[in-house]
């Protein structure tokens, strides 16, 4: 992995919150969401983060685009440790880093219409001022995210979670940005329509050169667009590699469980194979195993 | 929007007749035989029966009620037992005191409730916040009246400050001179209602915060104060206008407590004396009048709430 190509490199990111305080604001527990994780992803390609709901994922999605300050660790996006800079300066990282929630319904402002949603993030960094040349952009956005001119003036409230989702996307592109957090963005849509967005998502990405962060919970869509996963359990990284060295030769136990756990189209295939069980508990004390080195390109952590 | 508002006002009048009974039975059912404020020791019982018949009260309740209901809906909402004079002349001549004193209060405390709310939300667990959850936290615990006989004893006997009675000194005919009056139960009653509006308002910029499509502000690079001013006050102020829709019955009722400490001649102490005597017609009268505008408030909450939020004004 040469360097320089290198556009996020996160090294051993903490993120813990404070589960309760004492009579005098001090944390008495911590809820350890991210506990020490470590990746890169390069200039391009999209990364994909998979592991069960309350694994930490959107937590480190967070901490990318620094909604959180970290507990300990560093993310740097092309070379600028982001832990280090003030609000100030995080500014041009905040146009260059944009993200898309998980939740079409609860990420739009239901009080503001397509043009000032998608408006939005130009007017915090100034781009495309005027008037008339700014409804152009949203527009041409519009249309490129395959929703039509005539919807400028709706609200959210007028459209479904997949055209909610187009929004968010439109938004997030509208400032040009290098490296797009992707929040689950399908995960609250219809089967149906999951494939349209991600294919979108995909052509994006090729027409305008963009980074993807690709959060999921589960293997099957995620394999498609991602060059490489990481999977999370517990607040970290139990293996991270090629999607497809992942899928062929998975190492680590919650890896398979979590591949056994893809539903298969075909009803024999489903009933031979037998679905794998990790026992989390039995694992409980390895967790804190660094990631090994197994083949090029392939980490696990020791299980 | 038209039929909201029409199948709004149709949806209001069950409620009103419910209202109506439910006025009707209570008093009914209280304690208490009004015809005894009447007796004097040397009367017999023949002529308690005669007043008990002149007044109606020998009817079956149900028939006391249309008799009072088709009265009502005439506009007379019938003669107080005591005074003998009109019940509905007898409100509307002490509305101006009532509606002014809350008038200022509930609005006093809206203005002064939206920055300390917002403050503490967007502060939250910061000291700011902690003072401001305090003071609210006293000023609903602490019960009304010993506040305002507080600030009494204080400002008007010790001091000197302020009148502690009444509307006007007698013989002065000047609204500076009302406007002194009403200082301090004024003030009690802003404190009554900033209260509670603060609690209210804090944890709704509070949720408000918390919401992804604020957050994503952040990630925007959004200044902490655009993200409040421009996406967050919007959404707790609608609801702030149902807060004040409810507020309507209050307005109109007073607040018996503060009035009748401080005297003042409203439709609260009006309420007070009522009670005392057991003036029926005049609790039901201010029962129903309060109850009408309460209703009528939310309705027309409702209806500023829908040109408000664009969710509702093309749903409909
Ligand atoms: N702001 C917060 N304050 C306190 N705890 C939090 C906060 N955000 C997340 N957590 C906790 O951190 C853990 C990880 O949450 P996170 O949202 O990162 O999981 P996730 O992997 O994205 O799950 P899902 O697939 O359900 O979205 C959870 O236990 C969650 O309750
Ligand atoms: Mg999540």
């Amino acid at each position: 992995m040469s360097d320089h190509n290198i556009l996020v490199d996160v090294r051993n990111l903490k993120k813990h919150f404070s589960k309760g305080t004492d009579l005098w604001g001090r944390s008495t527990e911590v809820l350890k969401a991210v506990d020490g994780v470590s990746f890169q992803i390069r200039k391009g390609e999209t990364f994909g983060l998979v592991g069960e709901s309350g694994s930490g994922k959107s937590t480190v999605g967070r901490c990318l685009i620094r909604l959180y300050d970290y507990t300990e660790g560093e993310v740097y996006f092309d070379g600028h440790d982001l832990s280090k800079l003030g609000d100030k300066q995080l500014k041009p990282f905040r146009r260059r880093i944009q993200t898309i929630f998980q939740d079409p319904y609860s990420s739009l402002n239901p009080g503001m219409n397509v043009l000032d949603l998608i408006g939005e993030p130009m007017n915090i960094h100034g781009l495309y001022k005027k008037e008339e040349e700014r409804k152009e952009v949203v527009s041409a956005l519009l249309e490129k995210v395959g929703l039509k001119r005539e919807h400028l003036y709706r609200y959210p409230h007028e459209f479904s979670g997949g055209q909610r989702q187009r929004i968010s996307i439109a938004r997030a592109l509208s400032v040009r940005p290098d490296f797009v957090v992707c929040d689950e963005p399908i995960s609250a849509l219809d089967v149906s329509v999951q494939a349209q967005v991600v294919n979108m998502l995909e052509d994006l990405q090729a027409e305008f050169g963009l980074t993807y962060l690709f959060i999921a919970h589960d293997l099957s869509m995620v394999r498609h667009i991602s060059d490489r996963i990481g999977v999370m359990y517990g607040g970290r990284l139990v293996e991270v590699a090629d999607s497809d060295e992942l899928y062929d030769n998975p190492l680590h136990p919650y890896t398979k469980a979590l591949l056994s756990a893809i539903p298969i189209p075909d009803p024999r295939a489903a009933r031979e194979r037998s679905a794998f069980k990790y026992d989390f508990e039995a694992s409980g004390d390895k967790q804190h195993a660094e990631l090994r080195e197994v083949s090029p390109g392939h980490f696990v952590a020791d299980h | 929007m038209r039929r909201l508002i029409f199948r709004r006002l149709l949806q209001t009048l069950p409620l009103l007749f419910f209202v109506s009974i439910a006025c009707f039975v209570m008093v009914k059912a209280a304690p208490g035989d009004p015809v005894l404020s009447f007796v004097t020791p040397n009367m017999h019982a023949e002529d308690i029966e005669r007043i008990r018949h002149n007044l109606g009260l020998d009817k079956p309740a149900y028939v006391q009620y249309f008799l009072w209901l088709k009265e009502c809906l005439t506009g007379n909402l019938g003669y107080s037992l005591i005074n003998h004079k009109p019940v509905l002349d007898q409100i509307l001549e002490r509305l101006p005191a009532t509606a002014g004193l809350m008038g200022a209060a509930i609005g006093l405390a809206v203005l002064i409730a939206i920055p300390l709310g917002l403050l503490a939300g967007a502060n939250r667990s910061k000291l700011v916040d902690k003072l401001v959850n305090l003071l609210a936290y006293i000023g609903v615990s602490i019960p009304l009246f010993w506040l305002a006989i507080l600030l009494m004893y204080f400002f008007s006997i010790k001091l000197h400050w302020l009148p502690s009675m009444g509307m006007r000194t007698i013989g002065m005919d000047s609204a500076f001179d009302v406007l002194l009056h009403g200082i301090l139960p004024c003030s009690v009653l802003t404190i009554g209602f900033l209260a509670v509006y603060v609690r209210y308002i804090r944890s709704s910029t509070i949720s408000q915060l918390k919401e992804d499509y604020v957050q994503i502000q952040y990630a925007f690079g959004s200044a902490k104060r655009t993200i409040l001013f421009r996406h967050v006050l919007k959404h707790v102020l609608l609801p702030v206008i149902t807060l004040l829709g409810m507020s309507m019955g209050d307005l109109v009722a007073g607040a018996i407590v503060t009035e009748t400490v401080f005297s003042w001649p409203g439709i609260g102490s009006l309420g007070m004396t009522a009670v005392r005597g057991m003036d029926y017609p005049v609790i039901m009268g201010i029962t129903l009048f309060s109850s009408v505008m309460l209703i009528l408030g939310n309705l027309l909450a409702d209806i500023l709430y829908s040109f408000a939020d664009p969710r509702i004004k093309t749903t409909r």
